[in-house]
């Protein structure tokens, strides 16, 4: 019976034993080498390939539960620049309304991602709602065009593969300093400047909490699409009933408050999505440590089964030996 | 913020009881997020449609047919909210056309800032911020929104350091050569003698 579950496991890790006919010189079993044509014909079964294998998997597991802390410390940091800039774009909405049904010939999608990657699936769902809303603006009509503007490496690389020639301008290395205002507005003053738009659509992922994340889309009017809006009634339609204090034209008023509200909506959503970055950086780094963790505990059974199937093999050789030299 | 919110819901008879302010609460005008959703689902059926941001704020009251008692103000910073929807009896903002002081039942307006000093004004207290540039909404219903780039209590403020940079962009703007560093050195000057009579007067 022992010679049947032998013969078993045997046949189990053939890859690692050698069929060899027994021989009198064999290795100790504490040091396993390598599996070796020795001049004798030496058997060894080797351990080593699934000790290397259960190193590096040590390795990982202790990277990614690194990489975990670390996004779980920017995270924290973030976190509260975040929740205090949520009130910024809230008096633009009060004021302007929310039309992402807007008809419009320019729409400009601005896409926001990371840099860096290992960050889940954000990226993707980024991208494909702004791919999306590049389908439904051509949807309604031949005029309509829809133009990108990237920032973030991630949705550069996605984006550039099938719709090169639709992309106005790609920034990148957004976070090697902290977020601040100064920043975002000057990044808005570049991208309203270079861009004709009737309507600008401000995709990101809004962080709900650590392990949610909600894409928004967010709709910044020209003032000239304004002025239709309000003419038109509707929502706007009550826009017309404001007074409007200083400068000379009320339009020039409207041109100023239409790239305020980028730049603030611009902040809020470039704080949010780098939480959400974070977030999902902590949470696919948490999976990944425990499929590290569990990897490893499977990787132990089975180093361990063919170390102890390596010492009952030579028992056996021992034994059978002896009992061949008695008998 | 949180916290305010739900003071802020507790007190309000008006809208009905919500739980979480960041909720997707329904909207306050659900038509135009309704065409959005269903264009969306028409040609991209696969995909949930992304939510906007009607669904992540709470809905204003409407307008009252009398006028209220206290001023709703919403004081923003990139970095902070100030105030927020906080009941106040005036608010006094430094527009491009000079201080205009807002009391409950002003008339709708969207007003440019300037670098000036504001005042919030709440029973015998008075608190002065110094506001670098924004815009001011009133609306009609009593709500005040200031949204700031900048803005510093009067006391954070060194007299010195005005004065040395009032003095750096005067020579500044002597020395401009192009309209770029003229605007900027121009820009200069208006803050910090707006500074200046800040602190003086």
């Amino acid at each position: 019976m022992a010679m049947a579950a032998l013969r078993r496991e045997g046949r189990r890790f053939a890859p690692l034993i050698s069929p060899r006919p027994i021989t009198a010189v064999r290795s100790s079993p504490l040091y396993p080498t390598l599996e070796d044509e020795g001049p004798l014909g030496l058997r060894h079964i080797s351990t080593q390939v699934v000790r290397n294998r259960m190193k590096s998997v040590k390795n990982i597991q202790k990277i990614t539960k690194a990489m975990k802390m670390v996004a779980a410390s920017k995270l924290r940091a973030i976190q509260t620049k975040t929740e205090n800039s949520r009130g910024l774009w809230q008096p633009f909405t009060a004021l302007l309304g929310d039309l992402p049904s807007a008809d419009v010939k320019k729409n400009v999608v601005v896409t926001i991602s990371s840099d860096k990657g290992l960050c889940g699936g954000i990226n993707s769902t980024s991208v494909k709602i702004s791919k999306g809303l590049h389908k439904l603006n051509s949807a309604t009509g031949p005029e309509k065009e829809t133009k990108y503007v990237i920032l973030g490496e991630k949705a550069k690389a996605q984006l550039v593969r099938d719709s090169k020639k639709d992309i106005e301008l790609i920034i990148t290395e957004l976070q090697k300093n902290p977020l601040n205002y100064t920043q975002v507005s000057v990044l808005a003053d570049e991208i309203l400047k270079n861009v004709e738009y009737d309507a600008l659509r401000i995709v990101f992922n809004k962080f709900q909490s650590v392990v949610s994340f909600v894409p928004t889309v967010s709709t910044v009017l020209s003032p000239e699409i304004v002025e239709r809006e309000a003419e038109s009634g509707g929502k706007l339609g009550d826009l017309d009933s404001y007074e409007v204090e200083g400068g000379e034209t009320k339009g020039e008023i409207l041109q100023n408050l239409a790239e305020f509200q980028f730049s603030c909506t611009m902040f809020n959503a470039v704080l949010e999505n780098a939480c959400s970055e974070q977030g999902a950086r902590m949470s696919a780094m948490d999976s990944s440590s425990r499929n590290a963790g569990d990897m490893l505990d499977r990787l132990t059974l089975t180093y361990n089964r063919t170390r102890q199937a390596s010492i009952t093999t030579e028992l056996i050789e021992i034994i059978s030996g002896a009992s061949a030299l008695e008998g | 913020m949180l916290r305010r919110a739900s003071m802020l819901l507790a007190c309000r008879s008006i809208l009905a009881a919500r739980a979480r302010p960041f909720s997707t609460d329904l909207p306050a005008a659900p038509s135009a997020d309704a065409t959005f959703t269903e264009a969306w689902t028409k040609v991209i059926p696969n995909m949930d449609p992304p939510k906007t941001p009607l669904s992540f704020m709470q809905p204003r009251p409407p307008t009252p047919s009398s006028i209220p008692s206290k001023l709703t103000v919403n004081f923003v910073l990139p970095y902070a909210s100030e105030l927020a929807t906080k009941e106040v009896d005036m608010v006094i903002v430094p527009a491009t056309t000079g201080q205009m002081g807002v009391l409950p039942g002003h008339v709708a307006t969207i007003a440019e800032l300037k670098p000036g000093v504001l005042s919030v004004h709440e029973g015998s207290e008075m608190t002065k911020y110094f506001v670098s540039s924004g815009f001011v909404f009133i609306h009609a219903n009593s709500f005040a929104d200031i949204i700031a780039v900048e803005a510093v209590p009067l006391d954070r403020l060194d007299v010195n350091l005005v004065q040395k940079g009032l003095a750096e962009f005067t020579s500044k703007l002597s020395s401009a050569t192009t309209d770029l560093e003229k605007a900027e050195a121009q820009i200069g000057i208006d803050v910090h003698s707006a500074l200046n009579s800040a602190l003086t007067g």
